[in-house]
């Protein structure tokens, strides 16, 4: 039989033992290994670990146990430590390093069955928004070749996007799965700062970084979500709080949510395909029967300046272990300060350096006030606007992305590959959960594919449940996320 | 603070003092790292007690060790410390090989307690208070070696190894205010922190196992003045006496410094064990610039005041409070600390003293021949086969008057290699003392009969000859006859009967 195209359906299959999870595994494994030159989602494939996942997950099913993601193929973004596997975040300074320890929510996913079926691309340790910044290898927006699948999680949303994987595992700190979701065509998930253990997730801005999941559907998303929340005792930052299951929240309308439309976000400065796009996505809501309020965030403005200097400060501290003593590249210099000199400057990228740079200023001495205690002090004014606006609304619906996906090279500047980010970062700011749904197609004048466009809904902290309650009724009515790039619309192969 | 008699220092005439801080790092005695599981233990196998978190491996993130917290608030609650409703972790920025994630996480402006006294007993007997600015908790960093040197240190090595087993290791920062004036105050200061960390189990203190480290600020200026000198920062003192010899050197570096109308340049100063003089190691003008910031993967600490209180409750009866009801029993200073600084000694004395009713004859017993025997055999008094009961009949066999002085060593020798009790084996090898004067004057015949040259000697003034004439009636009685009456009888032996 065909393997189905969801992990719900493939974790019914293999616990119901209509298909093996060892099937499974040789079929994303000749798969990828078809697409791969195509899109390059992939750092490091794991076929063979993916192959003994499988024999492992068919043994237990045979056992009678039950797993809800039983044979489901997951990629994973190589930030993310797995055992015996190299992680590398897309930088040389670890390109040839390999985790001694796995990360808890790859564990966890992989304890429900799940197959790890490989590493994937990134912008160099999470740093970017097209995934060009990756040291070590190209992705290909598998709508249209010549451009970009949008970044960090480039590599994850790729490899769901091409078939290559049925789950993917992101993280976002200012928007690195739902722009990239957006990119694509799929569903990213960022849940509430903290729900899911960041123990295992190489760190770039700590108080933003949280994992999530990539996946064609929004109940896929959920199921992947409800395995991977709760408390981690190796994450001082993991809630302790209850978590709500999500996958049995999903609902088919959107009868008295009321969903707020920011009137900060303009969608004027968008180009007119794009705004239109998303009009008609606020229209759709609102025909599902939801009611659309206007809600301000009059700070949100400052997001993009004030995500500049808390993430590049956290980072400038986070990357410093990178020094060639212990792990990683090392390039020997004459005394130790020339051999750390020498190894971070060969071992990362522009892109990382400018980061490290600002941070480092940010946190000096005579302007730590002026740079990082003010963008802390505005962070709180965007959480506080939120929960304000979130006193008229259950939801808010905005862009994932300031435009469709770009041609390589087309944002040399980094300033303007910072505005990408100009709709997410401020709910990553305030710790919201928040996710990207395909909401349409536009055929840009520079393009000859039509390509996806996301919308970004958010709802207050904590509440996954409804955010993806809403999300699966709209992803339900307009069918978006069924259309398939060409390169996975043909999976017919029979196991 | 501390109006302490300075030791006649001045500069050319004119009188001055020295001002003294002291910053101490005590590891603390926990069973796992501050903010991993891995065993927190001196001495192991290099790089054995280590994970990827104290390794600062990629994506590994530390957890707070909550029994660490709570001894470093009992650590500022034994010094009346203020325990802020809100504490966090900073990281301090800075490159070090052995340092796993090339930043310390420390705490910068919310240390877990302020403020704080530590009032101390200096040696010669004065008193003196030490104010505390406050106590920290902090990671400790790993340890690097440096080898194909002549002295050990990095210059001139081939190559240096790194042990992560100390990296972190819980590591306590104690900060005081600059009250202390002289070197002897200043042991007298790290000898009850020494003293009270040990009594709550914080830390086992040991200088030379590197889980104490401390550093110490110094400056002169005219005395009377409120405004204070250039400072110097001295470190790498390995003993309480290298501290004090230390500020001794360095007193008197700065001093004759100002004398000749120099200055004092602002810099750390390394102590020199063998030569006995501290050396530049920096100055201030390379100081990092550490960036300090709230570690975003740690939450904020609170502590309610509930759990402050069970904390209060959990400190027993400090030191500093035993000391002070030693002195007021009529212990001596110097006896009183000896007692508080022997493990287990004091409370070894306190049950006896308690039970014998007769504190300085306990006292006498366990300063003496017992702490003698805890020397000779390497056992503690406490940990002995003479108990504490066992001590306490002895005292008062000795009391009653039942056997002398010479019986009860004899007895306690017996006691510490056999165990046992004093009065069985007083009873069953009649041990007892002889103290009927019948009995005695029988024995001072045969001596005095035997004796008759030294009983001429002693009729012609030598009465210098009487301790040989007790001392033989002594061994007479083999020991048992009560020497008092020994030497009554004798006497009137001698003067009254005229005749032997």
């Amino acid at each position: 039989m065909t393997v189905p195209e969801t992990a719900a359906e493939i974790a019914r299959a293999v616990n119901e033992r209509e298909l093996s999870a060892a099937a499974i595994a040789a079929e994303f494994e000749a798969r990828i290994h078809l697409r791969e030159a195509a899109v390059g989602a992939f750092l490091t494939q794991t076929g063979a670990l993916a192959l003994a996942h499988a024999e492992r997950v068919d043994a237990r099913v045979r056992a009678g146990e039950e797993l809800p993601l039983a044979g489901v193929p997951l990629a994973i973004k190589d930030n993310m430590c797995l055992t015996g596997t190299r992680t590398t975040c897309g930088s040389k300074i670890l390109e040839n390093w390999t985790a001694p320890y796995t990360a808890t929510a790859v564990q966890r996913l992989l304890d429900a069955g799940a197959l790890p079926v490989g590493k994937t691309n990134l912008d160099e340790f999470a740093m970017g928004s097209s995934c060009e910044n990756s040291a070590l290898g190209t992705t290909r927006n598998p709508w249209d070749r010549e451009r970009v699948p949008g970044g960090s999680s480039g590599g994850s949303v790729a490899a769901v996007a091409a078939g290559e994987a049925v789950l993917a595992l992101g993280s976002d700190t200012g928007g690195s799965i739902r722009e990239p979701a957006a990119f694509c065509g799929v569903v990213g998930f960022k849940p509430t700062y903290g729900r899911v253990s960041r123990y295992g997730l190489i760190a770039f801005a700590s108080s933003l970084d949280q994992i999530g999941p990539v996946a064609r559907t929004v109940q896929d998303a959920a199921r992947c979500y409800d395995v991977m929340a709760g408390h981690d005792p190796l994450d001082a930052t993991s809630l302790a709080r209850p978590v709500a299951a999500t996958h049995n929240g999903l609902r088919d309308d959107l009868r008295g949510v009321r969903i707020g439309l920011v009137n900060e976000f303009t969608l004027s400065a968008l180009g007119a395909d794009v705004r239109a796009t998303y009009e008609r996505a606020y229209a759709d809501l609102e025909g599902l029967g939801a009611d659309l309020v206007d809600v301000s965030l009059p700070t949100a403005d400052y997001g993009v300046a004030t995500y500049y200097l808390i993430a590049p400060a956290e980072c400038s501290s986070n990357l410093a272990r990178f020094d060639g003593m212990r792990y990683g590249l090392r390039v020997p210099g004459a005394d130790v300060a020339e051999t750390y000199e020498r190894t971070r400057a060969a071992g990362f990228g522009d892109e990382v350096k400018r980061r490290i740079l600002i941070g480092t200023h940010a946190l000096s001495s005579g302007y730590y006030d002026a740079y990082y205690v003010r963008a802390q002090k505005a962070r709180t004014l965007i959480a506080a606007d939120f929960a304000t606006a979130f006193q008229r609304c259950d939801a808010i619906a905005a862009p994932a992305a300031a435009s469709e996906a770009f041609r390589f090279a087309a944002k040399s500047d980094p300033y303007s590959m910072y505005l990408m980010d100009y709709y997410t970062i401020p709910m990553s700011l305030a710790g919201l959960p928040a996710l990207s749904v395909p909401c349409g197609f536009v055929t840009p004048p520079d393009g000859a594919h039509p390509l996806p466009l996301g919308l970004q809904l958010t709802t207050p902290l904590f509440e996954e449940r409804t955010l993806l309650g809403i999300a699966h009724a709209y992803e339900r009515a307009t069918m978006h996320a069924s259309v398939r790039p060409p390169i996975a619309a043909n999976e017919t192969a029979r196991v | 603070m501390t109006e302490a008699p300075h030791a006649g220092l001045a500069v050319n005439g004119t009188p001055y003092e020295s001002v003294i801080g002291i910053e101490c790092h005590v590891e603390l005695r926990t069973q796992t790292k501050m903010f991993c599981g891995c065993r927190n233990v001196f001495g192991a196998e290099p790089n054995s007690n280590v994970c990827p978190t104290c390794l600062g491996m990629p994506g590994a993130l530390p957890v707070p060790n909550r029994l660490a917290l709570e001894l470093l608030v009992k650590a500022g609650l034994a010094f009346g410390a203020d325990i802020p409703a809100f504490s966090k972790f900073d990281r301090k920025n800075y490159f070090y090989p052995d340092m796993p994630k090339d930043y310390q996480i420390s705490q910068y402006d919310t240390p877990l307690t302020q403020g704080g006294l530590v009032e101390f007993w200096v040696r010669d007997g004065t008193r003196g208070r030490c104010r505390l600015t406050r106590i920290h908790l902090e990671e400790d960093t790993g340890k690097s070696s440096h080898a194909g040197s002549r002295d050990g240190r990095i210059a001139g090595s081939k190559h240096s190894l790194v042990d992560f087993n100390r990296a972190g290791v819980p590591l306590m920062e104690c900060v005081s205010e600059p009250d202390i004036r002289t070197g002897p105050q200043a042991v007298a200061y790290l000898e009850t922190l020494k003293r009270t960390f040990v009594a709550l189990g914080v830390s086992d203190v040991k200088m030379e196992e590197g889980s104490l480290r401390c550093d110490v600020n110094l400056s002169l200026r005219p005395l009377g003045s409120s405004a204070y000198g250039t400072k110097t920062e001295i470190k790498n003192m390995n003993s309480f006496r290298s501290v004090e010899r230390a500020i001794e050197s360095e007193i008197a570096r700065q001093a004759a410094l100002l004398a000749r109308g120099e200055r004092i340049v602002q810099e750390t100063r390394g102590w020199d064990e063998a030569a006995g003089t501290t050396h530049s190691m920096r100055s201030k003008e390379e100081a990092h610039d550490y960036r300090y910031f709230p570690d975003p993967d740690l939450s904020p600490i609170a502590f309610a005041g509930d759990d402050i209180a069970r904390l209060r409750g959990e400190l027993g009866i400090l030191p500093n409070a035993r000391i002070e009801r030693f002195i007021s029993d009529g212990v001596p200073l110097v006896q009183a600390l000896q007692l508080i600084d022997t493990p287990g000694l004091a409370a070894y004395y306190e049950t006896a003293a308690t039970l014998s009713g007769k504190p300085q004859a306990t006292l006498n017993f366990v300063l003496g021949d017992l702490s003698r025997l805890a020397n000779e055999t390497g056992i503690p008094v406490h940990a002995s086969r003479v108990t504490a009961s066992a001590l306490a009949e002895l005292v008062a066999l000795v009391d009653a008057g039942t056997i002398n002085s010479k019986t009860a060593k004899d007895l306690l020798g017996r006691l510490w290699a056999d165990g046992g009790s004093a009065r069985t084996l007083v009873e069953s090898e009649g041990l007892a003392q002889v103290s009927d004067p019948g009995a005695i004057d029988t024995v001072v015949a045969e001596v005095l009969a035997a004796n008759g040259k030294t009983v001429a000697d002693y009729r012609a003034g030598k009465t210098k000859v009487l301790g040989f004439l007790v001392g033989s009636v002594m061994k007479q009685s083999r020991g048992k006859a009560n020497p008092q009456l020994v030497e009554e009888r004798l006497r009137a032996a001698l003067e009254t009967t005229g005749v032997s």
